[in-house]
C-alpha cells in the first residue's frame, strides 16, 4: 500500500499481440475475460455483446475485437455447457432444432450483411439494431421480471402460468422435449432460430440476448433449462463465426484469445454457481438491467456529439 | 536579418554546403517484436565531418524516423437526423503508421518552407508527397484530421529540441519507438542544415520483425489461415473442458 511503483510491477504485465499489432497488458485482458465469463456462464449468453464493444474501448482494431471475442465465447460457452450438463440442464433436443433454424437463418444474415456492407451503411444498421434489440428485450424482460419479482412477494396472488396454450399447439411435426418438460411442434423452435440466427450474423455476435428471451416467453421453456440450452447453440454459432473469420479476414489473434478464454473458463464455472444461488426472477432482472444498460449506451453514443468527429481506420492490405 | 542574408550570399557564392557531410551510426539496426515487446529505445548519434574550417551560419540537425507506409480510411461523424453517424470518407492511399522529427532548435527555425517541402521533412509533407491526389476537394480537413488524430495517439511526434549538438560536429538524439509497432523497416533520415537550408542528407534503415511465438502466430494465421482458425477453436475447447474438470476437482 501507498507504494505505487511496486503495485505497478506487480500488476502489469505488458504483452505484444501478433495480429493485432498492440502491446496490451495481460491483466487487463485477463479481468475482461473474467468479468464475460461471469455473466455467460450466470445468464446464458455468449457475452458477444459486451465483450466486442470492451476491447475496441483498450485499443484492440475493431475487426479483430470481433473475430478474436467470437473465439472466446466458444470457450465460455463450452465450460458453461459442461457446467450445465451436470446438472442435467441442457435439452439438446430442443438445442438441435434451434441450431438448424439457426444455420439457415445466418446464412440469409452474412448474404445481408454483404449486401449492406456493399452500401456503405453497416455501422449504422448494426448499432441501430443494437439499441433496437436489446432496447427492446430489456424493456419486455424487466417488466415481466419485476412483475414476476412483486408477485413471489406476496403470496396468494394468483399465479400466471409461463405458458399458454395457443393456435402454436395445434402445429403439426410434434416432438417431445423431455428435458424442457414440453411436447411442442418444431415449427416455432425453427422460426425462432432462423430469426436469431439471422440478426446475429448481422449484428455480428451468438445472439444469447435474443435466444434467451425467445425461449423463455415463446417458447415457454423453464429458466432452468434455458441457459444450458443457448449455451449449447452459441457454441455452434461463434465456432463457425471464428473460422470464417480467421479464413476471410485473418483477424483471430491468438495471444490474446488465449489470455481472454483463460480468464473466461473461470469466470463462466463460478458464474455458473453464482446463478444457481439466484432465484430465477432476480436472474431475469439483472440480465435485463445489463442488456438495457448497453442498449443505453451505444444510444448515447449515437445522440451525443463525440469530442472528436474524424476516426482513422487502417486499411487491410488486399 | 542580416546574418541570414549573409548566409544566403555565402550559400549563393561558393560550394562551401557541400564541404560538410554527415556520419551517423544507430544503437540497433533491428528491433525484435518479441511476446514480452514494451517499446525499444533507439539512439541515433553522429558527427558532421568536413575537410575545411567551420563554415559560418547557424548549423542545425533534423532527424526524422519514418514507419512502414500503410493505405488508411479517414471517416467523419455527421449529425443526420439527429444522430450521428459515419457518414463521409476519405481514403489516404498511403501514410506513414509512424513518424518522428527531432531538431536541434524549434522547426520553424532551422528549417524554410521550400526546404521542407523539396525534402519532406514534416509529416505533412510527407503525406502529401506519396499519399493523396483523388477526393482532392474535401480532404484537407480529412488528412488534417488524421494528423490530429495520430498524433494525439502518439503515432506522429514533434519532437523539438531533442537533438543534442555538440561543438557543431557531434550530435545526437533518443527515439522511443512505441509498444504498438507494426512490422516493417523504419527509415532514418538525418540532415544537416545551415540556415535553413539542407547542406548534407543521409538514410539509414531499422528493420522491425516480429519473432519467437509471435513470428510463428502470425506466419500460421497468413500462410494456412484454416488450420490455423481450427486450431483456436480446439484451443478454445480444450480450455473450456479444462476449467470444467479443474472446477469439479477443486469444488465438488
Amino acid at each position: 500500500m501507498g507504494n505505487p511503483f511496486l503495485l505497478r510491477n506487480k500488476l502489469i504485465m505488458q504483452i505484444y499481440l501478433p495480429i493485432a499489432e498492440v502491446s496490451v497488458d495481460a491483466f487487463l485482458i485477463l479481468g475482461i475475460g473474467g468479468v464475460v465469463g461471469f455473466l455467460s456462464g450466470m445468464f446464458g449468453v455468449g457475452g458477444g455483446f459486451l465483450i466486442t464493444p470492451l476491447l475496441f474501448f483498450i485499443g484492440i482494431p475493431p475487426a479483430v475485437a470481433v473475430a478474436t471475442g467470437a473465439n472466446q465465447v466458444v470457450a465460455s460457452s463450452i465450460s458453461g455447457v459442461l457446467a450445465q450438463l451436470k446438472r442435467k440442464a441442457v435439452d439438446f433436443r430442443m438445442g438441435s432444432v434451434l441450431l438448424v433454424g439457426g444455420v439457415g437463418g445466418s446464412a440469409v444474415g452474412i448474404w445481408v450483411f454483404a449486401w449492406m456492407q456493399a452500401r456503405g451503411q453497416i455501422d449504422l444498421f448494426v448499432q441501430l439494431s443494437y439499441v433496437l434489440f436489446l432496447g427492446l428485450i430489456g424493456a419486455m424482460m424487466l417488466q415481466e421480471s419485476l412483475r414476476a419479482f412483486w408477485r413471489s412477494k406476496k403470496p396468494g396472488a394468483p399465479i400466471r402460468r409461463s405458458h399458454v396454450h395457443s393456435w402454436v399447439h395445434g402445429l403439426p411435426f410434434k416432438m417431445k422435449f423431455r428435458a424442457s418438460g414440453l411436447y411442442i411442434s418444431v415449427i416455432p423452435p425453427m422460426i425462432i432460430g432462423a430469426l436469431v440466427g439471422f440478426l446475429a450474423a448481422i449484428m455480428g455476435v451468438g445472439g444469447g440476448f435474443i435466444m434467451v428471451p425467445a425461449m423463455i416467453y415463446l417458447l415457454g421453456m423453464p429458466t432452468k433449462v434455458v441457459i444450458g440450452t443457448s449455451l449449447f447453440q452459441i457454441i455452434f454459432v461463434t465456432a463457425f463465426t471464428t473460422v470464417m473469420h480467421a479464413v476471410t479476414s485473418q483477424t483471430v489473434d491468438m495471444m490474446l484469445a488465449l489470455i481472454l478464454i483463460f480468464g473466461g473458463v473461470i469466470g463462466a464455472q463460478i458464474g455458473t454457481r453464482v446463478g444457481v444461488r439466484l432465484k430465477a426472477e432476480q436472474l431475469r432482472i439483472l440480465l435485463s438491467v445489463l442488456v438495457l444498460a448497453v442498449a443505453l449506451k451505444i444510444a448515447a453514443d449515437l445522440l451525443i456529439r463525440p469530442s472528436e468527429l474524424y476516426s482513422v481506420i487502417p486499411m487491410v492490405l488486399p | 536579418m542580416i546574418w541570414r542574408l549573409v548566409g544566403l550570399l555565402m550559400a549563393l557564392a561558393g560550394p562551401c554546403g557541400a564541404q560538410e557531410s554527415i556520419v551517423s551510426g544507430l544503437s540497433q539496426s533491428r528491433v525484435s517484436i518479441t511476446a514480452d515487446f514494451d517499446g525499444s529505445e533507439i539512439l541515433v548519434y553522429g558527427a558532421v565531418k568536413r575537410e575545411a574550417t567551420i563554415p559560418t551560419g547557424q548549423l542545425d540537425v533534423i532527424i526524422t524516423v519514418e514507419g512502414p507506409p500503410m493505405p488508411l480510411i479517414v471517416r467523419r461523424k455527421d449529425r443526420v437526423w439527429g444522430i450521428w453517424i459515419n457518414n463521409a470518407a476519405v481514403q489516404i492511399d498511403s501514410a506513414p503508421t509512424f513518424y518522428a522529427v527531432a531538431t536541434t532548435r524549434p522547426l520553424a527555425d532551422s528549417l524554410t518552407a521550400t526546404e521542407n517541402l523539396r525534402h519532406s521533412i514534416t509529416i505533412d509533407k510527407v503525406i502529401r508527397a506519396v499519399g493523396i491526389t483523388s477526393e482532392a476537394d474535401a480532404s484537407e480537413a480529412f488528412v488534417e484530421a488524421m494528423m490530429r488524430v495520430r498524433t494525439v495517439e502518439g503515432q506522429y511526434r514533434l519532437l523539438a529540441d531533442r537533438v543534442e549538438l555538440t561543438d557543431q560536429t557531434l550530435f545526437r538524439s533518443d527515439f522511443t519507438l512505441p509498444a504498438n509497432l507494426t512490422e516493417g523497416e523504419y527509415r532514418v533520415r538525418l540532415f544537416l542544415l545551415r540556415e535553413g537550408r539542407v547542406v548534407a542528407e543521409q538514410e539509414r534503415v531499422i528493420g522491425v520483425r516480429k519473432e519467437g511465438l509471435e513470428r510463428m502466430i502470425f506466419t500460421l494465421a497468413t500462410e494456412q489461415p484454416l488450420i490455423y482458425g481450427l486450431l483456436s477453436l480446439l484451443m478454445a475447447a480444450a480450455a473450456g473442458w479444462a476449467a470444467s474438470v479443474a472446477f469439479r476437482f477443486f469444488r465438488p
